[in-house]
């Protein structure tokens, strides 16, 4: 291989203003009026930040085929190490009662869900990209619904909701990005929809008429079209009873989500105080470490879940602004290397990885503001956390290598 | 497509940020600084009471007081318990707490109003394991002549819960210091002084971070001095002359201006121990005392005026023109006067003979006074009476002032025993002030003070405002000079107040006796001097005291020593 060490400056500047931003941050989040452990955190982080990039150019040295070739063990791999945190699990932070930890005694290790979210992304990209057609019946999407399903099932196991979602997200951009019809992919999620609406009669038996039409217009097989109406009623029938199966601080944060000051002592003082955190910090901010809702103690795990509650108190409107342009000009940057991938594998895992940032800048983010339910997931470059951090270096490491490799050739996948 | 997606999907995340930092940024920064800043009530300085010389009555003395934040009852509950040992809580203490904080959750609940220095330097030690308690530097009232002011300057304690419903106490908090009587609660308003506030810098948990400097404090208003026209060093004699053995009330007016210069309740009580929350011990000490300390007698005690009554007696007759001034009663004073049936003795069994009003004055002549009630008639001396203010409060700027007794007409008489339930024997009763009437010691120092000054009597004031006058009743040259007359014999040899005269002062005023079914009567005496030109009106109530004679005694002790004459030693002696 004779190509230059760095074979994509914008990617490799938005990725390292961005960790770099998140250290800061990190920083911050330890610089408190009340002594607590968070003030030392971001040495690790600076050291994980290391290993993640020497993870980076090593996986950049590598090609793309091997990266291919080694998919499948690195998934099967992750499955063994998921399952694992059934048997010996241990909690943290706003999800102390999951089992999502990796650990040895008292000593964690790390998340394997982390790790799995890269090689979930490999291994999807793998199955759609073997398949010679494009996905045309739900029966046909039995393979990527399988390598997504048994890691999200071992996950909601844990149980870490938070995760489970970005595994969703991670599932539609990639079937959107092979090219599946989006009145196919409406048809897959219409049972998670039917779960949802089931809350209000009226709302789902609306969605029920929408999704006739729709079943009768895209035509599927009869009996696929069957199932999904079974399945609707179903799920619509069963939520109430999924209700009454959630861990009630899972219930209380759905609760809170709806209506904060339903509970502000609680649950809901997590994001009355984040929101407070954010809007006191105006236009410019209160300034860099000091942040007194952080300070103060009021924001919680300012160091990992609502690390950007801190950058809104602290660095104001502006600096929200300067750290979500970040994130979109990373995200936009990965877009084009996945347009410009040479093959169809390359070009889902580009943009798998990519959509699996998104979700969780999106619904770590809107969390932050009370837009999106408290789910407990880390923000990428920001949050406090090795696991996160590797995975997500070992994420840019790939996403250079496809980037080198990629000569902008026609991408038969896209429409 | 899917990079304009991302593009919009950033945008309305950035429109949502722009939503809650710049739009709603005050309402966001108003609860961030709520949530850091608590701020600690500061409290003001009463303030100070001064007498007509500038001597200090009320002052304050640095205390500390201690007091503790909680997030709810319970945690308060605990804290208290945890505390109790140090701060020698005991139930009460911790049930009253609770209270306060029910009252006001947010603000620091007082567990102690007045702490001891060895409490407070064991809590400075151990002042980390309660990062919520507060201890504070504050004013407390203090009395440097403690029992001797207390019958008018009264005292100060925690505000009440049935004081906290009180329309008049709509901005005070559980846990403050009001006045509880006398003067301190009749100006309550002025004494208060305005509250101040520091704001302390509190983490999540409600732990102190900073005490100063996130926000510039707020300072009390120490309330503006109150000058009085007490005369102290009167006041102190006047309590010495009363010693420990005598119980009664006394009182010196300026007649010109009702300037209220003593005014004492024998025995009295130290105001300085119901400071910061009354002692059980000595508050049951005082109520279980038969010479009932807590009962003001210049104010609130209501005695018969007996023949003190009878300058009013007088006034009223002269007034109404039903006596002349050198005119005798038809029957001669021999001990006695037979009215109907009943025969009504005249307290000098030997009798006085016929007497005209000056001597009837000087002798207190019963029988005179008798017939002269009966020429007037009961309606029109009811109606007199009631001109003479017999019936109101003196208005003196005290709030516990008893309102005196006396018939509103005489249809008090049909209303209390029936229409025939009664006869004029009424009129008798009361030309000699007994019967239905009942006056207080300042009621009767007011009346002595109109009569001083020709008839317009002053509202007693303690407080030096603007003095209040009204004229009540109008006496011709002639008339009021025969009255003055008698009340100067009143204090000359012969006269019922005799062994009271000072050398080269001339005194006047008119000792009585106020029958008592309960016990020994008690003794009156009021009078003024210099005679002529009167300076001060003194009015001496001596319960027990039998006769009018020692109450006259400590009356012209007290005038003696306000105008600075005569040897007050040898007339003492005399009695």
């Amino acid at each position: 291989m004779s190509r230059p060490i760095v074979s994509d400056f914008r990617l490799l500047a938005a990725a390292g203003l961005l960790s770099l931003f998140g250290v800061a941050m990190v920083y911050s989040a330890g610089q408190t009026d009340t002594p607590t452990a968070v003030a030392t955190v971001y040495k690790s982080q600076i050291l994980w930040l290391l290993i993640g990039m020497g993870f980076a150019y090593a996986v950049g040295h590598s090609s793309v085929r091997f990266i291919e070739w080694m998919t499948t063990p690195l998934y099967l791999l992750s499955i063994v190490l998921l399952g694992l945190t059934l048997v010996i699990g241990k909690g943290a932070g706003t999800a102390a009662s999951t089992k999502s930890w990796l650990a040895i005694g008292s000593h964690r290790i790390g998340q394997p869900s982390e790790i799995a979210k890269v090689t979930v992304v490999l291994m999807l990209a793998k199955v759609l990209a073997n398949q010679r057609e494009t996905p045309r019946s739900l029966l046909d999407l039995w393979k990527p619904a399988l390598v997504v399903g048994i890691p999200w099932l071992i996950i909601m196991l844990q149980p870490d909701l938070g995760t489970g979602i970005v595994f969703i997200g991670i599932f539609f951009a990639m079937l959107f990005w092979a090219g599946v019809a989006w009145p196919l992919l409406i048809l897959i999620a219409s049972p998670a929809i039917s779960l949802i609406l089931s809350f209000s009669v009226g709302l789902w038996g609306a969605w029920f008429f929408i999704l006739l039409a729709l079943v009768l217009w895209y035509r599927p097989y009869l009996i696929e079209g069957i199932v999904l109406m079974v399945l609707n009623v179903a799920t619509g029938v069963i939520a109430p009873m999924m209700w009454e199966k959630l861990a009630p601080y899972q219930q209380n944060r759905l609760k809170v989500f709806i209506d904060p000051s339903a509970d502000p002592r609680a649950s809901g003082y997590h994001v009355i105080q984040s929101k407070v955190a954010i809007g006191s910090g105006g236009f410019l901010g209160k300034g860099y470490t000091l942040g007194t809702q952080k300070r103060l103690a009021f924001l919680p795990e300012q160091h990992t879940d609502f690390i950007f509650s801190v950058v809104g108190e602290e660095l104001g409107f502006i600096g929200v602004t300067v750290a979500l342009a970040l994130f979109l000009w990373l995200f936009l940057r990965i877009t084009q290397i996945a347009e410009r991938a040479n093959d169809s594998y390359s070009s889902l895992v580009a943009f798998g990885l990519m959509s699996s940032w998104f979700v969780h800048v999106l619904v770590n983010v809107g969390m932050t503001l009370n837009l999106m339910p408290i789910t407990g997931i880390p923000l990428p470059f920001f949050s406090y956390g090795g696991s996160f951090m590797l995975a997500s270096w070992l994420a840019v490491g790939i996403l250079m290598r496809i980037s080198g490799e990629g000569r902008g050739s026609a991408l038969s996948l896209r429409r | 497509m899917s990079s304009m997606a991302l593009s919009i999907g950033f945008v309305l995340l950035v429109g949502a940020f722009f939503k809650t930092q710049v739009i709603q940024y005050k309402q966001y920064v108003m609860q961030s600084e709520e949530n850091r800043l608590r701020p600690i009530p500061l409290p003001a300085p009463r303030g100070i009471i001064y007498d007509r010389h500038g001597e200090v009555i009320a002052e304050n003395l640095p205390a500390y007081s201690v007091s503790i934040t909680a997030p709810s009852v319970d945690s308060l509950r605990s804290a208290l318990a945890q505390l109790a040992p140090t701060l020698q809580l005991g139930q009460n203490d911790i049930n009253n707490a609770i209270r306060r904080y029910r009252r006001a959750p947010t603000r620091p609940t007082v567990v102690l109003a007045d702490a001891s220095i060895d409490i407070v330097s064991v809590l400075e030690e151990h002042r980390l394991d309660f990062p919520r308690l507060i201890i504070q530097s504050v004013p407390k009232r203090y009395y440097p002549d403690g029992p001797v002011v207390a019958s008018f300057v009264g005292y100060t304690g925690e505000i009440t819960e049935s004081d906290l419903n009180d329309p008049k106490y709509v901005n005070y908090k559980p846990g403050q210091q009001i006045g509880k009587a006398g003067l301190e609660k009749q100006y309550e308003a002025i004494l208060h002084g305005k509250e101040g506030v520091r704001f302390d810098e509190v983490d999540a948990r409600g732990r102190p971070v900073r005490g100063e400097g996130p926000r510039p404090d707020l300072s009390p208003e120490g309330a503006p001095p109150l000058y009085t026209n007490i005369d102290l060093d009167l006041q102190k004699f006047t309590v010495g002359i009363f010693a420990d053995s005598l119980q009664g009330g006394a009182i010196a007016i300026d007649p010109n201006t009702g300037e209220v210069l003593a005014l004492y309740s024998a025995p009295s009580w130290d105001p300085n121990k119901f400071t910061g929350g009354i002692p059980v011990e000595y508050y049951k000490t005082l109520l279980e005392d038969k010479r009932r300390p807590l009962v003001n007698k210049a104010i609130q005690g209501t005695y018969p005026p007996g023949s003190t009554f009878k300058l009013a007696t007088s006034i009223i007759g002269l007034e109404d023109g039903v006596v002349g001034v050198h005119e005798h009663m038809p029957v001669p004073c021999t001990g006695g006067y037979q009215f109907g049936n009943r025969y009504f003795r005249c307290w000098e069994k030997k009798g006085h003979g016929s007497l005209d009003l000056e001597g009837a004055i000087k002798h207190s002549c019963d029988v005179y006074f008798y017939q002269l009630g009966l020429k007037i008639g009961l309606a029109k001396f009811i109606a007199g009476g009631i001109k003479l203010t017999m019936r109101d409060k003196s208005g003196i700027d005290l709030p516990e002032e008893t309102q005196a007794r006396w018939p509103y007409a005489i249809d008090y008489y049909n209303k209390k025993y029936g229409a025939r339930g009664w006869s004029n024997a009424e009129t008798l009763n009361l030309a000699i002030g007994q019967g239905s009437n009942s006056q207080t010691v300042v009621n009767m120092a007011k009346l002595y003070s109109a009569f001083a000054a020709k008839g317009v009597a002053p509202r007693p004031e303690i407080a030096h405002l603007v003095p209040q006058r009204k004229q009540i009743f109008t006496l011709n040259t002639q008339q009021d000079s025969i009255v003055l007359e008698g009340l100067k014999a009143v204090l000359e040899a012969g006269g019922t107040a005799g062994a009271s005269a000072i050398q080269g002062l001339t005194l006047a005023g008119k000792t009585g006796t106020a029958q008592n079914t309960g016990g020994a009567d008690h003794g009156w005496f009021v009078g003024f001097a210099p005679a002529d030109k009167p300076k001060i009106v003194v009015a001496v109530l001596l319960e027990f005291g039998l006769h009018g004679s020692r109450a006259a005694h400590i009356a012209s002790a007290i005038i003696g020593h306000y105008l600075k004459v005569g040897p007050i030693k040898a007339t003492m002696d005399e009695g």
